[in-house]
């Protein structure tokens, strides 16, 4: 006994640090690993509970992922802006508030007002109706930034105010009706049988992303030489690569394996004049619009976080109010530009939201903006300032959602899945701040 | 030296600056010059006012009343970014580095190297914050941690290299010492004696009278918001610079001020 102990220690050092050396010469984000590895036992936990107890996995099925993805993705766009919102040190209770009044706002344009001035489908109506929500959202965040930024009151209660204002006004833009149906391409937003790319369409989506990965790899490299800075070992790049790609590949698959409805495949075959042969057609799916919008977003938040200055001074702010004062950046033109950007961003949202919907209420958004901050914090954002990740925020709402729908699906009642995730977020917290305290 | 400097038109004048918090005047019609290739310490107390008059110079805090005046003009400093533009540069005493970000992005913070395409250029920022870093901290090697991982001394060699970096005219030290070892507090030494020979005025703040003995060519004693005296290091003893400092007594060879007491 007490010989083998030092044995095993040794061993574990050796074993230890051949994890270590892997982790810096890929220089893979360790937080990022274990997010994934959460999402995976959640992902095979909901499904094996599934088949346990209720005799079917549900979960790890084609078209449970598909509709988890365009679960997400609203989620996902406004947590990305509510990572600078929380870098910056303010919070945004509104969102929820904000994204009810401006999916009325859109319903109210797109039905009762356009389609007079510009005939019932017309195609511009969904264009405006985009544009209106967008700059409508991005107007109101820019007033509650003016409120928090010029006038000093704590952003805490500028939104707090904003989600009760907010809500009220969604029912009162149309006394509480229900806006519906929207506008046909308007409603493609939303995802649904039509509001795919299909198969091939995917397939292009998801070779693009392999030669995004391949390009940003190779130029990140190029860079590095050019200024003699260390590199990655080889294999590691191209271990990168091969990961990047598989699950990109891998989400396609997943995607174009879930067929349209038989119901749907009809009604399509019979507008197309299209003969349904004897074992049915199979049309995938592919990836839906809004998840590729979620994606275009997070690309380019994290592109506006990382590669340019609105987003160097946000991570200053946060790190250093006064200093980032001080180095000469306007911080109250800063926070209401955030601001104003967490509210386009609830346009989106708000544009997914009830496209999906394909109806405008006004309680569209109750409660998103717990989910939103909760995706946020969970993602690796912290309340302290100065530290948050785009694409930790979005694989947050994923683990968000993915905990929500499977216990949907599990059969778990309502009262239930919010002790769950309660519980989750606050253990979630508890783990990123032990993470934090062993890393420095 | 001041022979020459009194024929010349001061780089930095302050005249008549006051400047109160809340019913407390932090600095009571105060007036400093300074010259091209003049180190001017600033002494006296905590609380004495020093850093506050220099953080209006800086732009920091707004004076109440008073006037700046660069190279003879009428110089408007609203805003730390209006002193930078008058070639202002400031290492205050709190370091004012954002601590979640490396030594490049704090080197560059505000005046961000970009790319063709107007992103960011971190690798060439981080090649230019190795030149500066190897000049004043050969050893430093940690450009890519955040700030925060960093030891005071290395900390502090950041914030002095951002105030080198972009060819500063006017230089603020407030306290620049107090955080480095007697090595590095000798190779700040040498970089001001070096900087002073580029022509470049600097004001030092120090608790340290032999620190400012050895380095500056006059001091500027304040008490209370007021100053106190002005003399050349040359003229007084460090004895009587004391005495200035804790009784507000300033003696003949000085240039007595209103916080002076007159017996």
């Amino acid at each position: 006994m007490s010989g083998d102990a030092p044995n095993n220690r040794q061993e574990n050092e050796i074993k230890e640090s051949a994890v270590i050396r892997f982790l810096r010469a890929t220089e893979v984000d360790t937080r990022m690993l274990g997010m994934i590895g959460a999402l995976v036992l959640i992902w095979v936990g909901f499904h094996y509970y599934g088949k346990i107890f209720n005799g079917y996995g549900a979960f790890l099925t084609p078209r449970n992922l598909w509709n988890l993805s365009v679960q997400t993705s609203s989620i996902a766009v406004m947590a990305t802006g509510m990572v600078l919102v929380i870098v910056t040190r303010h919070i945004d209770l509104s969102v929820g508030s904000l994204l009810g009044v401006t999916a009325m706002v859109m319903g109210v344009i797109q039905v009762w007002v356009l389609p007079q001035f510009l005939g019932l489908g017309s195609p511009y109506i969904w264009i405006i109706t985009v544009a209106a929500g967008l700059a409508f959202g991005a107007l109101i965040g820019a007033f509650h930034g003016l409120l928090i930024a010029y006038l000093g009151i704590p952003a805490f209660i500028v939104t707090l105010g904003g989600l009760l204002v907010w809500r009220g006004s969604a029912w009162w833009v149309a006394r509480g009706e229900t806006i519906a149906p929207v506008d046909a391409t308007f409603a493609l937003i939303g995802g649904g049988p039509y509001g795919t790319v299909g198969a091939t369409g995917s397939w292009i989506v998801g070779l693009l992303g392999c030669l995004g990965v391949v390009f940003l790899l190779v130029s990140g490299r190029k860079q590095r030489v050019r200024f003699g800075f260390p590199l990655r070992p080889v294999w590691a790049e191209w271990l990168i690569g091969a990961v990047g790609s598989a699950l990109i590949i891998g989400a396609v698959l997943v995607m174009n394996a879930y067929p349209w409805p038989k119901g749907i495949i009809k009604r399509y075959a019979a507008d197309n004049n299209i003969e349904i042969p004897d074992g049915g057609i199979f049309i995938s799916h592919g990836f839906a619009i809004p998840v590729l919008i979620a994606i275009a977003v997070g690309i380019f938040m994290t592109f506006l976080t990382t590669r340019t200055r609105f987003g160097r001074y946000v991570f200053a702010i946060g790190g250093n109010p006064e200093a980032a004062e001080l180095a000469g950046i306007n911080t109250k033109r800063m926070t209401m530009l955030i601001f104003a950007l967490m509210g386009g961003l609830t346009g989106i949202s708000a544009v997914i939201a009830s496209a999906r919907l394909n109806s405008a209420t006004n309680a569209l958004g109750q409660f998103d903006e717990l989910y939103v901050i909760a995706a946020a914090v969970i993602g690796g954002t912290s309340f302290a300032g100065g530290i948050g990740t785009i694409y930790g925020a979005m694989l947050g709402a994923l683990v968000m959602q993915s905990l929500q729908s499977g216990m949907v699906l599990v059969g778990f009642d309502s009262a239930i899945q919010q002790i769950v995730v309660g519980c989750v977020l606050v253990t979630a917290v508890y783990i990123d701040t032990l993470y934090r305290k062993n890393s420095t | 030296m001041n022979a020459t400097a009194t024929n010349s038109v001061p780089m930095v004048e302050m005249r008549d600056i006051s400047i109160a918090f809340g019913g407390i005047k932090a600095v009571d019609h105060a007036s400093v010059e300074l010259f091209p290739s003049e180190v001017v310490g600033l002494l006296g107390h905590n609380g004495a006012g020093k850093s506050t008059l220099i953080k209006i110079l800086s732009g920091a805090y707004t004076r109440d009343t008073g006037e700046i005046r660069i190279n003879g003009e009428i110089a408007h400093i609203e805003n730390p970014r209006d002193a930078k533009g008058y070639g202002i540069e400031t290492i205050y005493q709190t370091l004012a580095l954002a601590d979640n970000l490396d030594a490049a992005a704090n080197l560059f913070l505000g005046r961000e190297l970009r790319t063709k395409w107007g992103t960011l250029d971190d690798a060439a920022m981080e090649s230019r914050a190795r030149q500066v870093m190897g000049r004043l901290n050969p050893r430093f090697e940690k450009f890519k941690d955040p700030v925060k991982a960093l030891s005071g001394g290395q900390r502090q060699s950041v914030a002095i290299a951002r105030a080198i970096l972009f060819n500063a005219r006017i230089l603020v030290m407030d306290e620049p010492t107090a955080a480095l070892g007697p090595e590095e507090t000798a190779q700040v030494a040498d970089l001001i004696l070096q900087l002073k020979k580029d022509g470049i005025g600097i004001f030092l703040i120090s608790h340290d009278i032999e620190d400012v003995f050895a380095l500056a060519d006059r001091v500027v004693v304040m008490k209370n918001g007021a100053i106190v005296g002005t003399a050349n290091t040359d003229d007084v003893t460090k004895d009587e610079v004391l005495g200035m400092i804790i009784a507000g007594k300033c003696p003949a060879k000085a240039i007595s001020g209103p916080g002076a007491i007159v017996d």
